[in-house]
């Protein structure tokens, strides 16, 4: 693609460098003399941002790793003391903070793009998986790095974590408690996290150098799809591509900069705040935005498969949702490759943003949350008012006879005219039945949103009837219901329908829209494309 | 199928309204503090009476580890001291706080209010002749003093009930200075045993008893010393403690978003230059 070098060294001393260690000719090859498709639209933009986040990242990580203390008894201060005394502290850490969430969420566009106008078909698969390799380890550092504020968030998303690797059959528990240290989340796990969320970046920007070695021997992909034909169709990386990237990422830099000064916090956990404490769990625990639609996929099973139970199930998936991203090149078997010219796949394409955009929801609520429910929650209570109580011992003749012992006393109490009765057992062949006869028979009915609001309900019914009733019979009904959960696995089956079953098909069966003449062929002359 | 797609989303979208409608606690009532816009900055006298408020009251229980008596006095800080040239004298006059115009920061060593604040305090401390612990006033590097030694001892004097580390509390919880001047005022005068009724904690029952009374810290500029007055104060000191480099922030982001703005013009400008007669 970049073809033969252009670079004439100028001078004596990049003649005799160029000699030696051609490393001006590389840069130059790479970043200025490169061609770039000429038709390359905005979404193009975000390789420089991510590039721009990770050194960011790096710088203000490499300083704040001279002020952190990684101790679970003062890495909270630590943190605090960065905020308050360290100059420009602050800033620092808002920056590398909010730089986090930029990061992810550049990464994001740059897949979603990359999705869209297929840049991972043919000769670009290993381009492709390299930046799922990236996008891997940029997960796990920025789980790591979120453990070290060592805040309630910090320590609880850990522990969920780690635990997770625990429910994989044999080597679980081993890798559980190798990542940890020990034998829950505590000071030798803190230690580990900081020295790995210390080196992973830099294996992050060994792989970035992988990915643009990848990126400028197979050419960038465009808007078209339809391979660079010719000279004519490229322009100079520099000073072209370098004006656009510089021009859309100040863009970009001025929405980091309204984050980290005027609302650093915006992106993060208010229980963060909160050093971390092993004896109190939080009321909810949340991963960071970035990570919410895995979280959903991990908990939208809450029933086992098989042989598998509904824990191992969620591990799985949220293992095999990353996992999938690096067959892709191998499961779209179209061969157009940028959806312009997919009438349906861009459709399946859209509704599957939006699946991610709804899971990224679901993760980041209540999984119990009721979305949908066809009645109320509902109970029937049933007492007795102004009755006789009377109290009799059962006696079975052995365990296995309880049973037909209790019923036959409850028969022939209601034979003789109780209204109400109520076994207590006892012993193993032993039990008291309480009756109660005559009296008045009443009822209440009670409804609620929720099960934990119908118990309120019912609570206070029994308080208002008198503690001297000696029992209510209680009927409860819950209705049928859809909530958070059962709308994660429906957006779950959708996120893998989308890559196993209809990016295959749809390639197979789509008829593609006609690529334009003007793109197909290249109709600029030689002369027209050099100026 | 997109359109069929959208309209039921619109449908999810509006179920959920009605699903996110219950909930436990009272939302926080919402007070125009003056630090909340993106201009926005501390009223420092509130938060010195803020300051004044935790001192007499609030300290006896809570801890704020992370605040030393010096960063009261630091640029910034509530009692920050600067020498301004008298208009009249022409004489050079201590000023607390910023002054709108010039003035010269005198450094925290050097702040007889910070010195005052700090010596007024009793901290415990290794003696450096006895190697004993023993009495000393504070020092203006002294963290707040503990109104406990341990959590232990806390839970011990209130009941099971552990006081929380003020430093950071109002980032710490959802509704921020909102939700603690909510919740100072928030008590009905009720009780249930040990905790007593308030109906912005959640779950509505709270181990700390109502900690304000109308006048029982008194405020040297006049102001009302109602209950709802020191909850104002308070939650302002506590925004200031959480976020002491807030007013700092926000001007630096004012220049830092100025100058990108003009350099994304220019940087445009730029590329439309470049890109000028390239049919792309």
């Amino acid at each position: 693609m970049s073809g033969p070098s252009t670079y004439e060294p100028k001078s004596a001393f990049t003649r005799w460098l160029d000699r030696r260690l051609p490393i001006v000719r590389l840069t130059h090859d790479s970043f200025v003399a490169y061609p770039t498709p000429r038709n390359l639209n905005y979404w193009w933009t975000f390789g420089a941002m991510l590039s721009l986040c990770l050194v960011v990242q790096i710088v203000t990580g490499i300083v704040l790793a001279m002020h952190y203390v990684p101790h679970i008894n003062y890495a909270f201060a630590s943190v605090q003391r960065i905020e308050r005394d360290v100059p420009f502290g602050w800033l620092i850490q808002n920056m590398h903070a909010v730089g986090a969430s930029m990061f992810f969420l550049a990464v994001y566009v740059h897949m979603f793009r990359g999705l869209y106008y297929g840049s991972y078909k043919a000769p670009r698969e290993l381009l492709w998986i390299l930046g799922c390799v990236i996008y891997l380890l940029m997960v796990a550092t920025g789980f790591l790095g979120y453990t070290l504020p060592w805040g309630q968030m910090s320590f609880w998303g850990a522990t969920v974590i780690t635990n997770l690797l625990g429910a994989l059959p044999l080597i679980g528990e081993s890798i559980k408690n190798w990542l940890m240290g020990g034998f829950s989340v505590d000071q030798p796990t803190i230690n580990r996290f900081f020295s790995l969320h210390y080196l992973l970046p830099f294996v992050i920007a060994g792989v970035v150098a992988l990915h643009v070695w990848a990126l400028h021997e197979a050419g960038q992909n465009n808007p078209a799809g339809v391979e660079v034909k010719s000279k004519a169709d490229t322009v100079p990386f520099t000073p072209h591509a370098t004006m656009k990237d510089l021009f859309a990422t100040t863009l970009f830099v001025i929405m980091f900069a309204i984050f980290v000064f005027y609302m650093p916090d915006a992106l993060g956990h208010a229980d963060n705040f909160i050093p971390a404490n092993p004896l109190q769990t939080p009321p909810e625990i949340v991963p960071e935005w970035y990570l919410l639609p895995f979280y959903a996929i991990l908990r939208a099973f809450d029933f086992n498969i098989g042989p598998i139970d509904s824990k191992l199930a969620g591990v799985l998936a949220m293992f095999a949702s990353i996992g999938v991203l690096f067959l892709l090149p191998w499961l779209d078997t179209s061969r157009v490759r940028s959806m312009r010219y997919r009438p349906i796949a861009r459709q399946f394409f859209v509704i599957f943003f939006f699946v991610c955009l709804a899971l990224g929801w679901c993760g980041g609520k209540n999984p119990g949350l009721i979305l949908f429910k066809v009645a109320d929650f509902s109970a029937t209570l049933t007492w007795v008012e102004g009755g006789q109580v009377t109290e009799q011992a059962i006696q079975a003749e052995g365990a296995a006879q309880w049973d037909d012992a209790s019923s036959a006393a409850v028969a022939a109490a209601r034979e003789g005219g109780a209204t109400m009765t109520a076994v207590t057992r006892t012993g193993a062949s032993t039990g008291t039945l309480r009756t109660v006869s005559g009296g008045e028979t009443r009822n209440a009915q009670v409804s609620a949103d929720t099960a934990d609001l119908l118990e309120e309900e019912i609570t206070h019914v029994k308080e208002e009837a008198g503690q001297a009733m000696p029992f209510f019979s209680i009927e409860r009904r819950s209705p049928a219901r859809f909530t958070v959960t059962n709308f994660s696995l429906l957006l779950t089956i959708y996120y893998f329908l989308f890559f196993i079953v209809i990016l295959p098909v749809l390639g197979l069966r789509e008829r593609p829209n006609r690529v334009p003449d003007t793109i197909a062929k290249p109709v600029l002359n030689e002369a027209q494309g050099a100026s | 199928m997109l359109r069929v797609l959208s309209a039921a989303a619109a449908v999810i979208v509006a179920s959920f309204g009605i699903a996110f409608a219950a909930s436990e606690a009272e939302h926080p009532e919402n007070h125009p503090f003056s630090f909340e816009s993106p201009v926005g900055s501390y009223d420092m006298a509130a938060v010195q009476r803020g300051f004044q408020v935790y001192q007499q009251v609030c300290s006896t229980c809570h801890s704020m580890d992370h605040l030393a008596y010096r960063h009261l006095g630091q640029e910034g800080g509530p009692f920050a001291l600067y020498m301004v040239r008298s208009h009249e004298t022409g004489e050079m006059e201590p000023h607390v706080g910023k002054p709108a115009h010039g003035g010269t920061f005198v450094d925290v060593t050097e702040n007889p209010y910070v010195r005052a604040i700090a010596s007024g305090v009793t901290i415990v401390d290794v003696d450096p002749n006895s190697g004993q612990l023993a009495d000393r006033p504070g020092r203006i590097s002294d963290r707040f003093r503990r109104p406990f030694p341990n959590e232990i001892a806390a839970r011990a004097s209130n009941g099971g009930a552990y006081p929380v580390d003020l430093s950071v509390i109002t980032s710490a919880r959802h509704g921020g200075a909102d939700y603690i001047r909510s919740l100072l005022i928030g008590y009905d005068g009720t009780s249930e045993g040990t905790l007593y009724h308030n109906r912005y904690f959640p779950g509505g029952k709270i181990a700390m008893p109502p900690p304000l009374a109308e006048g029982a810290v008194p405020y040297a500029d006049g102001t009302a010393t109602t209950v709802e007055q020191y909850a104002t104060d308070v939650a302002t000191f506590l925004q200031w403690s959480a976020d002491p480099h807030m007013e700092e922030r926000k001007r630096m982001g004012f220049v830092v978003l100025a100058f990108l703005v003009v350099l994304s013009g220019l940087l445009y400008l730029a590329y439309k230059q470049v890109w000028r007669g390239e049919s792309h």
